[in-house]
């Protein structure tokens, strides 16, 4: 017997998937103009990676294997791992990042909406750790040509130093390690006009796919605007304090991940705080531990870590923020 | 006037559907053959059965009697005989069977005698009590008895009207506002003084605005501070709570009435039947419903109580792909597990779903915790929270996070991208809880008997005790009267069982004392020392004695031992 209500929303998961899987191109189109296509390789392996591991484990889960495999979700994992990783990193590194996100921390969690961690998220800070020179091996903007991406991807070619240049944040780190200002450092190669050289363009179009999950109401504004001032606003602080110490907050928006992750990554509903309250706390905090890694870490780049931190507040975080029931606010009921 | 209106949280836009029905005028719905009127009328009270079968009875003539605070009276919707008094099946998704009263028109239609009720002379007692004889309940779907609405209320500074209709597919209030909206003010401006509310507030969505004008155009016609205000379309702006919050901006929290915060709130059809009560002295009887959905002549009816739905499936001719009947509307309406069911005065729409109109959910996906429910929720609750809580059978936390807040109106299953039957699970959360309360009341009850026939027991047990205390210290009194209770321990009455041994004692020594007054007269005053002497000593050997009254039983078994 089927209950009311008799009518539904034409609306799926797939649906919302689809969307953010749009979303991610004009990222993608820029990546493609800016560094090459090898991403689309890389994309490409993680995506057939994703399905081929998604179905496997729903199978051996005992799950209903198409109705799962089709909703896009192991899709959505698999380029937002292709997109946080370098995009030279040989396939096996991608295919095992992949395998980790959906196997381990996806389905061995009970699958999709159970994981308490994001799996792009955890996969990423698995290779950093595990493959710590492979994953800081960027391409510079325009430099490497497709051929040699292709080969840097498939094997053989490893002549690293020939072709990649270091990241800005990483530029950034070492340089203020060694006795430069900001002011100096961001006249040098790897610096664009707010972020990274390329990179920057890469960021505005994360932004522009951000707009567009917000327009369709895919995402709601919270995660975005609270990571967002989370990072501007520690970065701000001391930048106003030590101006040659510290980089702007407009660099450390228009760098690293931090344009991906406000919009695609913080945005992971599953493993995110829920409450309007909560995710700002949630997104904000990510910001806050991104910037702290960045500044004062280990790595020159810290969302992937401030995720998983933040992850793990999160049932505290909603239990904390649960809005007022209607006709509950204002202390007039006891 | 209103000023500005409030706005509430969350609400869904689902395709309205009124244009199939809304034009459509009321027309009365032919006679069936056999009545079915279910004594069952009101929220949680059934009337008692009045007549017998083969009693003759008319139009508006009364079948059963209010039982309880919550009880309506029933009435013969037309002139006829009744043929039965049995069981038969409600207009309920469960389908069970309620007390009914079957009633074989005679097509004559003859009216009880019927007289206008004066409101303005009457008590107020008076008034409700003749809403609650013409059977007034809510017409608005929750048939909540009238007369305790208002009878609750002191202090209302607003009445409200509800015609905002949200349900999609339903069209019946709007035609009545469109076609008597001089009665039904008519009827409200009677429950506004019934009430004693300063104002008069009309809400209808704005989906309706031949409606809106036709009340506007009869407001001018009622005194006092009367206002209809276009509400915008946006479901549930017809929940009771949600349109007192637009009209408002109050906010009536779950176990709350409105008359708690000065405003009361009724369905235009209710007003209407109110009119009709007290203007004209007619019961409630009939009411106008909506007849569509996937039908060849979709239409509103005023139709008699206990007509049978299949009668009704007639007039509007479902087409050939329909595959269920529900009845209310898609939102919170249920499918008709049978059709020969009776309509009832809740009973506001029965709509013909086919495939096509009401496609079958899609399989269930897992949650992704994306909180379209959330956003979509009128009670500002967490549905997915629930949800999760609610599978887990996690029903404590499900009640901490205001499972019961939550109205049912389906917006959260209407959004879930992941075609969750959200409400379903509340649904099932709640009556789990229920079935709870209810074993742990039953459990309760049986403890407090036990607990109670403990205390009985006890009680008894004191009762017996501080009677025989009572009897003791009596026979000390006695005793101290003749001058011969010295010997009693000084405490004696700070201490039951010494007083009980005093007692006891008492009693021998009096004893004794009475053998040698019957055997010996006259005696010396030397005999008689001596012979008090002989007692004194006896006595004190009886006190060193063990055997004497002090085991008593009863006191062994002190309040302590069995508590």
């Amino acid at each position: 017997m089927i209950h009311s209500p008799y009518i539904r929303k034409p609306a799926s998961v797939q649906r919302v998937m689809l969307n953010v899987l749009l979303a991610l191109t004009p990222g993608i189109a820029a990546y493609v103009w800016q560094i090459g296509a090898g991403i689309l390789v890389n994309l490409a392996i993680a995506s057939v990676t994703a399905v081929a591991a998604e179905v496997l484990m729903l199978s051996l889960r005992r799950r209903p294997v198409m109705l799962a495999a089709t909703d896009l979700s192991a899709i959505v994992t698999a380029w937002l791992i292709a997109l946080a990783f370098p995009s030279i990193v040989p396939w096996w590194l991608t295919v095992f990042a992949v395998l980790v996100a959906i196997v381990a921390v996806k389905h061995l969690y009970g699958g999709l909406g159970q994981n308490p961690f994001n799996p792009a998220m955890a996969a990423y800070c698995t290779m950093i750790v595990a493959y710590p020179s492979l994953m800081s091996q960027w391409p510079a903007a325009g430099t490497v040509s497709f051929d040699t991406q292709l080969q840097l991807i498939l094997g053989g070619l490893r002549e690293i130093d020939a072709v990649t240049g270091a990241t800005a944040l990483d530029a950034l780190r070492t340089g203020l390690r060694g006795d430069a200002n900001v002011g100096t450092l961001l006249q040098t190669a790897p610096f664009g006009l707010f972020g990274g050289r390329g990179w920057e363009w890469i960021a505005g179009g994360y932004l522009l796919g951000g707009l567009f999950l917000l327009l369709t109401r895919t995402i709601t504004w919270h995660l975005p605007t609270g990571f967002l001032a989370g990072l501007a606003l520690t970065s701000g602080v001391l930048w106003l304090f030590h101006p040659d110490q510290f980089a702007s907050p407009m660099f450390h928006l228009a760098s690293g991940g931090a344009m991906l992750a406000a919009f695609f990554i913080v945005t992971d509903p599953v493993s995110g705080a829920t409450t309007p309250r909560g995710k700002l706390i949630f997104a904000a905090g990510i910001g806050l531990i991104a910037y702290l890694i960045r500044a004062f870490g280990a790595y020159p780049e810290g969302i992937a870590f401030a995720v998983l931190l933040m992850n793990i507040c999160v049932p505290l975080i909603d239990m904390k923020t649960q809005p007022a029931v209607f006709g509950h606010r204002g202390g007039r009921q006891s | 006037m209103i000023a500005r209106l409030f706005n509430f949280h969350g609400g869904v836009k689902p395709d309205a559907h009124k244009n199939e029905s809304a034009n459509a005028p009321i027309q009365p719905a032919p006679m069936p053959s056999r009545l079915v009127v279910p004594l069952r009328q009101s929220t949680r009270a059934t009337a008692r059965c009045i007549v017998s079968p083969g009693q003759h009875v008319l139009k508006g003539e009364r079948i059963g009697d209010p039982e309880g605070t919550l009880g309506t009276a029933v009435h013969a919707p037309t002139s006829g005989t009744v043929v039965e008094f049995g069981l038969h099946p409600l207009a309920h998704p469960s389908g069970l069977n309620t007390r009914c009263v079957v009633i074989e028109p005679d097509g004559e239609d003859r009216w009880v005698e019927r007289h206008p009720f004066d409101y303005h002379t009457a008590t107020r007692e008076q008034a409700l009590a003749q809403l609650r004889d013409c059977g007034i309940v809510g017409l608005g779907g929750a048939t909540f008895p009238s007369h305790v609405k208002l009878g609750r209320g002191s202090g209302i500074d607003t009445l409200i009207l509800n015609g905002a209709e949200c349900e999609p597919w339903i069209t019946c209030d709007d035609r009545l506002m469109r076609e008597r909206a001089a009665d039904i003010l008519a009827g409200a401006s009677i429950l506004r003084e019934l009430i004693g509310a300063r104002r008069l507030v009309v809400g209808i969505e704005d989906n309706k605005p031949e409606a809106i004008a036709a009340m506007q155009a009869a407001a001018g016609g009622i005194e006092g501070d009367v206002a209809v205000v276009a509400v915008p379309s946006l479901y549930p702006a017809g929940g009771e709570k949600q349109l007192i919050r637009v009209l408002t901006g109050v906010e009536i929290p779950y176990g709350k009435l409105g008359a708690e915060f000065g405003v009361q709130c009724f369905n235009v059809g209710t007003a209407h039947a109110v009119y009709r009560a007290l203007a004209h002295g007619e019961p409630l009887i009939s009411r106008v419903l909506t007849l569509t959905g996937n039908v060849s002549r979709p239409g509103n009816y005023e139709v008699l109580i206990g007509t049978p739905i299949s009668h009704l499936l007639a007039l509007c001719a479902p087409k050939p792909d329909t595959d269920r009947t529900l009845m209310g509307g898609p939102m919170m309406g249920f499918a008709l597990p049978r059709l020969d069911v009776p309509v009832v005065k809740g009973t506001n729409c029965i709509i013909s779903a086919s495939p096509t109109l009401f496609p079958p959910p899609q399989p269930e996906q897992p949650c992704i915790r994306c909180g379209e429910c959330a956003r979509a929720c009128p009670a500002e609750l967490q549905p997915f929270e629930l949800y999760w809580f609610s599978r887990a059978l996690n029903f404590g936390k499900a009640q901490e996070y205001n499972l019961f807040d939550c109205i049912e109106c389906g917006c959260c299953s209407y959004v879930c991208p992941s075609h969750i039957p959200l409400v379903d699970y509340y649904r099932f959360a709640k009556s789990e809880i229920w079935a709870r309360e209810r074993e742990k009341s039953a459990a309760d009850q049986a403890r407090d008997r036990f607990e109670f026939r403990n205390y009985r027991q006890e009680r008894e047990k004191e009762e017996k005790a501080a009677k025989l205390a009572a009897k003791a210290a009596e026979t000390r009194a006695k005793m101290a009267d003749k001058g011969a209770a010295e010997e009693a321990p000084a405490n004696a009455d700070a201490d039951p069982k010494k007083a009980l041994i005093a007692a006891a004692l008492a009693r021998a020594k009096a004893q004794k004392e009475a053998a040698p007054v019957r055997n010996t007269e006259a005696l010396s005053p030397e005999t008689e020392k001596e012979i008090a002497e002989i007692d004194a000593r006896r006595i004190k050997a009886a006190l060193i004695d063990p055997a004497t009254p002090a085991g008593d039983t009863p006191s062994e078994r002190s309040p302590e031992s069995t508590s």
